[in-house]
This record gives C-alpha cells, sequence and structure tokens, in this order.
C-alpha cells in the first residue's frame, strides 16, 4: 500500500474489491484541490509549525495550571467510557458520575496530545527520513510511518465530526460553559422535611 | 463638577454581586472568543488570498508560504550532516523495472560520442569532459529508496562516481567553497540547484548506470545525477552543464511553488 495522492494509489482493497480509494473524485471537487500539490506541501510546512507549537503550550498549560488532573483518564475511566458511550447512544439510561469531563472524554482529550505527538514524529519521519532515521526507523519505516501518519490525519478528521456533533447535543448552555468556563445553573432548594412553606428571603438563590 | 469620580473620596470598592460577576466573566470570555475567532478567520483569508511571490529564483506559491519554506529550510539545514547516511539495500531488492516519470529536458535521442560534460569553473575556465573520463575514475554503486515528491517510492540501483571524487580529481575545491552548485540539461528545459553540503554529501553520484548497465534515454543518459539526500524532482537527468555559485542557480519545480531545498 503506498500513499500517492497524485494518482489516488491509497485505497483499502479486500479480496480484490476496492471498497475506498483515498480520495473519490467529489472530495477533490467539493474542496478545489485537484493538482495542487506544491501548494498543498508550502501550506503544510507552514502549519506544521503552529499545530506543533500550538500543542506544546497547550500541554505546558494543562499542566503549569492543573488541569491534567481533569483530563488524564484514571483506571476506572476505561470501564466507565463504555457506559457513558451507552448512554450517548441512548441504550443506558444513568451515565457514571463525573467531574469536568466524563471518562470517555478524559480517554478522548488524551488519546488526542498522544495522536499528535504521532503526528509529530511520524511526520518528521516522513519529511526528513534521512537526517531524522531513527524516528522513520522507530515508527517501523518510510511506508508505516506515511501510513500511520495519514491514519492519525483520518482520525482528527473523526475526531473533530463527533465532537462538533457532541457539541451540537449538548445544546447552547453547555457551548457557553465551553468559552465561559463555567455554566449558571438556577436551583431552588427544595426543604428536606416539608413542614412549613419557608420564611421569606431576601437572597436569590444562585448558585 | 462634582469630585465623585476622584479618587481621594472614592468609597471602598462594593464587591462584586454574582450576576456582575457573571456578566462579567461572559464579557471577557465571548470577547476573548470572538476576537481570537476573527483573527484567526482573518489570518486565514489573509493567508489564502496574499499574492504569489515575485518570480525570483523561486515563484509560483504565495509569498508569505514561500518565505516560511525558506525559513523552514533555514531551520532544517541545522540538522543536516553528512554522518547521516541514506539507508542502503541488497542490490537483489532494487526494481527491475525502474519508474521513469518525465522526461523534460532529455527528450528524444542524444549522441552520446559527441556528448561533453561543461563544468564552469569560478574563475571562467569551462572544463569539458567525455563519459570515458568520467568512467576512468573509481566507481560506486548505491542500491537505495528513491523518493519522489508525489508520493511514490523505489528501491532502485545506480552506479557512477561519487560527486565528491569527481570534485577532488578535477581539484574544485575552490569551486565546493561556493554555497550551491546548478546543474543543467543540454537544452536548459531542465534545471536544478543543490546547496553544497548536499551536493558534498558522500552518497551523491554522477551515476552512468543503472542496474550494472548503461543508462537508457529515458533514465538520463549519459550521465544522471543521484542524489539521495534529495526528492526526485532534484535528481537530474541527462546533464550537459555544472556550474557554482554564491547565489541560488535556477531550479524548474522551484519555479512552479516547490520548496527550493526539497531536502530528505
Amino acid at each position: 500500500m503506498l500513499i500517492y495522492w497524485a494518482n489516488d494509489e491509497y485505497r483499502i482493497t479486500l479480496f480484490g474489491h476496492t471498497f475506498f480509494s483515498f480520495f473519490p473524485d467529489w472530495f477533490y471537487n467539493a474542496l478545489h484541490i485537484p493538482h495542487r500539490l506544491s501548494e498543498g506541501m508550502a501550506f503544510h510546512f507552514l502549519f506544521m509549525w503552529f499545530f506543533t507549537l500550538n500543542g506544546i503550550f497547550y500541554v505546558l498549560y494543562t499542566i503549569l495550571s492543573g488541569e491534567w488532573r481533569e483530563l488524564l483518564p484514571q483506571k476506572k475511566s476505561f470501564k466507565e467510557a463504555w457506559l457513558v458511550l451507552l448512554h450517548d447512544l441512548h441504550i443506558r439510561k444513568m451515565a457514571p458520575p463525573q467531574n469536568k469531563y466524563n471518562a470517555a472524554q478524559r480517554i478522548a482529550y488524551t488519546a488526542i496530545i498522544v495522536m499528535g505527538i504521532g503526528s509529530v514524529i511520524t511526520g518528521l519521519a516522513i519529511y526528513k527520513p534521512v537526517q531524522f532515521y531513527y524516528l522513520t526507523w522507530l515508527c517501523g519505516g518510510y511506508h508505516f510511518a506515511r501510513i500511520l501518519h495519514f491514519a492519525l490525519t483520518i482520525g482528527y478528521v473523526l475526531f473533530f465530526v463527533i465532537h462538533v456533533v457532541q457539541v451540537m447535543l449538548a445544546g447552547w448552555n453547555n457551548f457557553c460553559s465551553v468559552i465561559s468556563g463555567f455554566e449558571v445553573v438556577n436551583e431552588v432548594p427544595k426543604p428536606i422535611i416539608d413542614i412549613t412553606p419557608p420564611p421569606p428571603s431576601d437572597e436569590k438563590n444562585i448558585q | 463638577m462634582k469630585k465623585i469620580f476622584s479618587k481621594k473620596q472614592k468609597a471602598p470598592k462594593k464587591p462584586l454581586t454574582i450576576e456582575q460577576k457573571i456578566s462579567r466573566r461572559n464579557f471577557l470570555s465571548f470577547g476573548t472568543f470572538i476576537v481570537a475567532g476573527s483573527v484567526a478567520y482573518g489570518g486565514w483569508k489573509w493567508l489564502y488570498n496574499s499574492p504569489e511571490e515575485a518570480r525570483t529564483v523561486t515563484a509560483g506559491a504565495r509569498a508569505p508560504l514561500r518565505r516560511a519554506l525558506n525559513k523552514t529550510e533555514l531551520a532544517f539545514r541545522r540538522v543536516f550532516s553528512n554522518n547521516n547516511l541514506v539507508k542502503t539495500y541488497p542490490k537483489e531488492m532494487a526494481a527491475k523495472n525502474v519508474r521513469h516519470n518525465s522526461d523534460i529536458g532529455s527528450e528524444g535521442k542524444i549522441d552520446i560520442d559527441a556528448w561533453k560534460l561543461q563544468v564552469k569553473k569560478h574563475s571562467g575556465e569551462v572544463l569539458q569532459i567525455s563519459l570515458d573520463d568520467i568512467k576512468a575514475l573509481p566507481k560506486t554503486d548505491i542500491v537505495y529508496d528513491f523518493k519522489c515528491v508525489e508520493g511514490w517510492d523505489q528501491i532502485s540501483h545506480w552506479g557512477g562516481v561519487k560527486f565528491i571524487d569527481f570534485i577532488n580529481h578535477y581539484k574544485l575545491d575552490a569551486e565546493t567553497q561556493l554555497q550551491y552548485v546548478g546543474l543543467a540539461t543540454p537544452d536548459e528545459e531542465y534545471y536544478v540547484g543543490i546547496d553544497m553540503p548536499s551536493a558534498m554529501h558522500p552518497q551523491t553520484l554522477l551515476a552512468y548506470e543503472v542496474n550494472e548497465g548503461p543508462l537508457p534515454p529515458k533514465h538520463g543518459a549519459p550521465l544522471r545525477l543521484i542524489i539521495p539526500v534529495k526528492y526526485g524532482i532534484k535528481n537530474l537527468k541527462r546533464i550537459g552543464t555544472i556550474s557554482f555559485s554564491d547565489n541560488r542557480p535556477p531550479d524548474y519545480w522551484a519555479e512552479q511553488g516547490y520548496d527550493y531545498y526539497s531536502g530528505l
């Protein structure tokens, strides 16, 4: 298998039948990108810096701020992630209790960092296979490094699609909390024992 | 005017109510979000619509992207080392049917007996070197994975004289003090520029054999460049002239938007 996007030789073929070729014509036509290899490479070699630096700053931030505690999967996360998935698919009624992020989110948000590191390493292994020969070796050779790099990119697309769908499903308030860092919930506390009507109070119940 | 706003008479700051805190934080975070989002979107639009670079030795790329390519070249040149060798393979692994992609500058037949390699020295002197002269120099074989910028690669077997041996034999040491080597086909339809460290890499060959037989016309007879530390676009076929310069020599694909360095 080989990634040759000038000629679409990268495809999924089983028993002589091609199920999918990367990429079909409609893909190029929709994005207006046929025969623009040099242009694509020029963008690629600028944005690689941007994405790598962005990743480094993000990881540093999560470490320095302590946010990593909310993001790293815990022992129970791998078990719980299935329950979260079943809940999201409306197969299970209850989701496991969570902190800021649920078990599936913890795994996803940590996996994306590992994937990012993987993209940098496989990318360098392809980009400079002579100077970084040890990275190419580490990635299982030039061909396998290319396949990994490509698979990771498809992974980002899936992550992106699922992520956006989840944000839409979670609703506007959740989206606001993504930006502001908090969500306002107005709750009127219920008395534990209903003896008399609660005394009138000046305070507003905002929590 | 009342002095109510002056610092002196200002009452101690009232703590913000919860509503004020909420709206304050929302204002800050949404403001930041909108500004950052607009900057990102505007930056992308600026980059996408940026003008094409002025035509120099390179052309065909957006001006900021060309600047990025050139800066990236400088960064990655720092990790280039002649000690980093291209992986080689046993010759049994070499492709029998060697892939052929392009004939620009090497179309049709060439009279090999009449052919002479012209080496333009810095002094203005031009050496005329025949194929037999080159074949008389020590021969080096290499079996390595030839890589094309389009994505394909193929293990192939080439034979010829090491560029560094050629330089030493013809006493071109003064020329190698310059920063670039330029190569062109006899008709000057195809031409490449190579930075001196890559040209002097111990695996760079002036090749006259493929699979232990003479180069056929489609692979660049009588003499071609095999430079494993570069993509295929730099491996010029049918060399007519070799020159040396401190400025980047013209480069066919760098004029079409590709990276000038194209190193591996």
